[in-house]
């Protein structure tokens, strides 16, 4: 066969994933393409992490060191099975936040830290670069097998860098077609992917076709396989635990942290049920493609010359059988291998780049800002189209200046083992909300430095490292060879470069967080990512600003076109329950447009843009205070209500009892003036019957004395009612003006005992008196005091029911005051009484009998409130006690 | 007690979810412990490749089936199959919720 069938046959394979391409875009734009979203195309595109490196290397591996190649297929497995741990939260994250890249997972995870952004970017794309040099390495080779293989004057032998810069050329070229169409990352890239997926079987199919043709075709049967196994150098399974442990750990975490792979995982996801089926079809899928590689390596062994490249079994093996066509479906399935991962690995690159470096440069060079008219799109895809470019250049470049050689094939694990860095970052961030950004890029830029110094820059062979320093040390400092860092030797160099750097990224990743403090997007945006699952939308990035509608219509319309852009704007509008075009820019509006316009350049960018309409940082500790203080208002208000309403049922009890009062005053008014009237009554009815008597004049002298004189009795009796009442007037008026005195406690009362005792006949009432006890000085109104005294002593006359009627006075000094108790031997006053006794007119007894209007305790009530003392009731003192309560002449 | 026996937890669905979830979630670990098996008997005895790759192999088949299995199972939810009862938001988001636009769902 000659290379230029082969050549032929390579650009109708090509062309034929450009129809692919392009008709898989056609039918996702017509939306017919429900087939594109099926679980099956996302599996198959996954498999892009089974690059030509393992499509080949694979069995170069198995060659050389046995099982040990599965490694690099277990850890993806177990990262696949264990989809509810990782993945699961990984895809929804992806989805809910509009994640582009793996560098704007962890930028936006860290406040939309750009400065992350430009680390991991850096770090994918010097990681990936060799992998790429890698790649078409593996297809000029595979190419120049052909070549020596036929005619041996190929065009292809002639000039193999000149057939890696066709072949870097040409998947730029489908790269710019495919990848770079749309800007949207929600329009997925339907025709990559489906171009993917179908080399994706063709690998498969072409793997599988050599091993079918190398059990069943050559060694006939899995018996004599097995036998040919024991036969050949790799029948010992020679097992390295600390390679094996660390490859498998490698393998998963670089299937999780690989742009690539984060592209097809989860940029291009567009369903989690695409995950589930994933999660164990892929699997299958590695272990289909892994299932032959130890037969085909060990009958290679056996069946071919010494010394031929065990990397090329698959190709030379059917081209040693003469089996032109087989051979044909290899080189098909290893060019598929090379070609999609390229084209992935081309994308996702070019987005972080764009995204990353490009964008926030041109926005801060360009100082109009984000608002001025112009087509940002056409900057976004020509920035990426270049990086794409200038990515494939760096490839070819390296693969040019490496030689090409076996070096090249090591490239695998260290590339692996330098984006690996991104994990804790990565894990730490979805899991844990104290990771912050300085954390992260401390662990990353920590990495980073002992991946390049450890394992990278020495692959570069004695052009860079010299054999001197491996082996002593720079300036001769042993502790830090670079394969035996603080004097840990005896591991592989790829094993002892992913301790150290991972150690020390992780170790140092937790240091910073604990220490560092959040800014608070950050704080915001870590419970977005570790909650997802809980709220994928609470989160309120912006406050409330003054940023006009309009000017960031015109900016959405830049960057995601017109129609688009009025879509989401109308859309909003009339969500909000207004007309036309532009709404108002509420926070949850802006969050909205920012997630929209993410998809297109990544959350930095977009936070930066809409950051410069709406004017200044997006998210100040005030507004995460306003947030906080909108509760504290519903508190406050609140708690206003209710000292609101409590005051109010403060007021009504007022009104209520003020109410109650009214009517009892009322009822005590009609009773007094019932009273009243009838106290006048009883002595004018007697006055006018006897002054009738007299005017009739048919009376003696002795009798008309006698009624003269009753008649007086009656008119003082008035008299004294009236004066009685008068005088309660003016002291419940309060018009009363005192006469205040110094005197004698036992002055006062002598006073009021001998006045009480002359009013009037009655029986002889015993006092009893402590006359030391009496030795005060007090100083008060003495006249008004002595009639207090007068009124409880006449009582005690008038009603004390005793046989001898006795009434004991008795001094004393309590703190409140001078206290006078009044207590005779009578029974008292009933209990049900004792609240009337101060009432007016309330009398207990026969009214005769009292001779009173039944106002005197009632005017001293009023006297002693007016003195400043009072006057009580002492229940249980053995008879009828009254205490008067004189306030403390100190004062 | 006479006739058939119903259930009386009435969460019967959402609890055998949850354990299903439980048990997928254990597989990666048995999955590493199968892979990291060999290393027991330590590199000192040297194995067949053969046989090693057989072991291998079947032990990675095993754990796709399983694999497979819970997926089954866990399709049959009515909110499909990345939901988890526990979790406020039934079922996963979907493409109409995304071009319906990005917050999600309102009215939370």
């Amino acid at each position: 066969m000659t290379s230029n069938v082969l050549i032929s046959v390579s650009l109708v394979y090509v062309a034929f994933l450009f129809l692919v391409a392009f008709g898989a875009d056609k039918w996702a734009h017509a939306g017919r393409g429900a087939w594109l979203r099926s679980p099956i195309v996302y599996t198959l595109s996954l498999s892009i992490y089974c690059t030509a490196w393992t499509f080949y290397g694979a069995v170069g591996y198995a060659a050389r060191s046995g099982l040990e190649f599965v490694t690099i297929y277990l850890g993806p497995t177990l990262v696949m099975v264990g989809w509810w741990w990782i993945l699961r939260k990984l895809v929804r994250i992806g989805r809910a936040q509009r994640i582009t890249s793996v560098a704007d997972l962890i930028s936006s995870r860290y406040g939309k830290s750009n400065l992350l952004g430009v680390i991991v970017t850096v770090l994918a794309v010097i990681g990936t670069t060799p992998y790429i040099a890698l790649q078409l390495q593996s297809v000029t080779l595979s190419l120049a097998v052909f070549g020596a293989e036929g005619s041996g004057a190929g065009l292809v032998t002639a000039d193999a860098p000149a057939t890696a810069l066709w072949v870097a050329a040409g998947l730029a070229v489908f790269t710019v077609m495919f990848g770079t169409r749309n800007l949207d990352v929600n329009e997925r890239h339907h025709g990559v992917v489906t171009a993917i997926a179908v080399e994706a079987v063709v690998k498969l199919v072409a793997l599988l076709a050599v091993g079918i043709f190398v059990v069943w075709g050559l060694a006939g049967g899995p018996t004599d396989v097995a036998r040919v196994i024991e036969a050949s150098p790799i029948s010992e399974w020679q097992l390295d635990s600390g390679r094996w442990v660390a490859l498998t750990f490698l393998s998963a975490v670089a299937f999780l942290t690989l742009p690539r792979m984060f592209q097809v995982l989860v940029v291009e996801n567009v369903d989690e049920n695409q995950l589930a089926t994933a999660s164990w079809a892929f699997p299958l899928y590695l272990f289909l493609m892994s299932l032959f590689v130890v037969p085909i390596a060990a009958v290679g062994l056996a069946r071919l010359p010494e010394g031929s490249n065990p990397d090329l079994f698959v190709l030379t093996l059917p081209l040693a059988e003469g089996r032109d066509g087989l051979a044909m479906l290899a080189f098909l399935g290893g060019f598929s291998s090379a070609t999609s991962m390229v084209i992935v690995a081309a994308i996702a690159l070019s987005t972080m780049v764009s995204n990353h470096i490009v964008m926030p440069l041109w926005l801060s060079l360009r100082q109009e800002g984000a608002s001025v008219s112009g087509d940002v799109r056409n900057v976004v895809l020509i920035a990426r189209r270049v990086s794409i470019a200038v990515v494939l250049a760096f490839g070819y470049l390296y693969y040019r200046f490496s030689g090409g050689g076996e070096a090249l094939a090591a490239i695998g694990l260290i590339s692996f083992a330098g984006i690996a860095q991104v994990l804790p970052a990565m894990l730490g961030g979805l899991f844990w909300r104290g990771a912050t950004r300085v954390g992260a890029a401390v662990g990353l830029i920590a990495g980073f430095t002992i991946w390049a110094y450890a394992l990278f820059l020495p692959s570069f062979g004695p052009a860079l490292f010299s054999p001197e320093m491996m082996t002593h040390g720079p300036w001769g400092l042993g502790w830090l060879r670079p394969q035996a860092l603080f004097g840990v030797e005896g591991m592989a160099p790829v094993v002892h470069a992913l301790v150290w750097s991972m150690l020390v990224n992780a170790a140092l990743f937790f240091l910073f967080s604990l220490v560092s403090f959040p800014t608070p997007l950050e704080r915001l945006q870590g419970a977005q990512f570790v909650n997802v699952f809980e709220h994928s939308q609470a989160r309120r990035g912006w406050a409330r600003g003054a940023a006009e509608a309009e000017d960031l219509l015109i900016m959405a319309q830049r960057i995601m076109g017109g129609a688009q852009a009025q879509a989401l704007f109308r859309a909003q509008a009339a969500e909000q329950g207004k007309s036309g075009y532009l709404p108002d820019t509420t926070p949850e509006f802006l969050e909205r447009l920012e997630r929209q316009l993410s998809g297109s350049v990544g959350a930095a960018t977009a936070h930066a843009m809409v950051g410069q309409i709406v004017g200044g940082a997006a998210v100040s500790v005030e507004d995460l205070m306003a947030v906080a203080d909108e509760t504290q208002q519903m508190l406050e208000y609140s708690s206003q209500l209710e000292a609101k309403s409590e005051e109010l049922a403060r007021t009504a009890r007022k009104l209520r009892e003020a109410n109650e009062k009214l009517t009892q005053l009322s009822i005590q008014k009609d009773a007094f003036l019932s009273q009243i009237s009838h106290e006048l009554r009883t002595p004018m009815t007697s006055i006018r019957a006897f002054s009738e008597i007299l005017r009739d004049g048919a009376l003696d002298g002795p009798a008309q004395h006698h009624y003269a004189g009753i008649i007086q009795d009656e008119a003082i009796r008035l008299t004294r009612l009236l004066d009685d009442l008068l005088d309660l007037s003016v002291l419940e008026a309060g018009q009363v003006t005192l006469n205040i005195q110094q005197a004698a406690l036992g002055a006062v009362l002598d006073r009021a005992v001998a006045s009480a005792n002359s009013a009037g006949e009655g029986r002889v009432l015993d006092i009893r008196r402590d006359r030391a006890r009496e030795d005060v000085t007090i100083e008060t109104d003495t006249d008004r005091l002595a009639q207090v005294f007068i009124n409880i002593i006449a009582n005690a006359r008038k009603y004390c029911d005793a046989a001898e009627p006795r009434l004991t006075i008795w001094v004393s000094k309590q703190k409140g005051g001078l206290v006078i108790d009044f207590v005779d031997n009578g029974s008292g006053i009933p209990a049900e009484a004792e609240a009337m006794v101060f009432e007016k007119f309330s009398r207990l007894t026969d009214q005769q009998k009292a001779g009173g209007a039944g106002l005197g305790l009632a005017i001293s009530r009023e006297i002693m409130n007016k003195l400043g003392g009072a006057i009580a009731y002492l229940p249980g003192q053995g008879g009828a006690a009254f205490r008067v309560t004189l306030p403390s002449p100190e004062g | 007690m006479a006739g058939p026996r119903e259930p009386i937890f009435l969460g019967r669905e959402t609890y055998r979810r949850r354990r299903l979830i439980d048990a997928m979630r254990l597989l990666p670990v048995a999955g590493a412990l199968l892979f990291l098996l060999p290393l027991l008997g330590g590199g000192a005895t040297p194995r067949s490749t053969a046989l090693g790759g057989i072991y291998l192999f079947v032990a990675w088949f095993g754990l796709i089936l399983a694999a497979a299995l819970f997926v089954r199972a866990l399709s049959r939810a009515p909110d499909g199959v990345g939901s988890d009862p526990l979790e406020p938001e039934a079922g996963p988001v979907s493409e109409a919720d995304e071009s319906r636009d990005g917050p999600g769902p309102e009215g939370r």
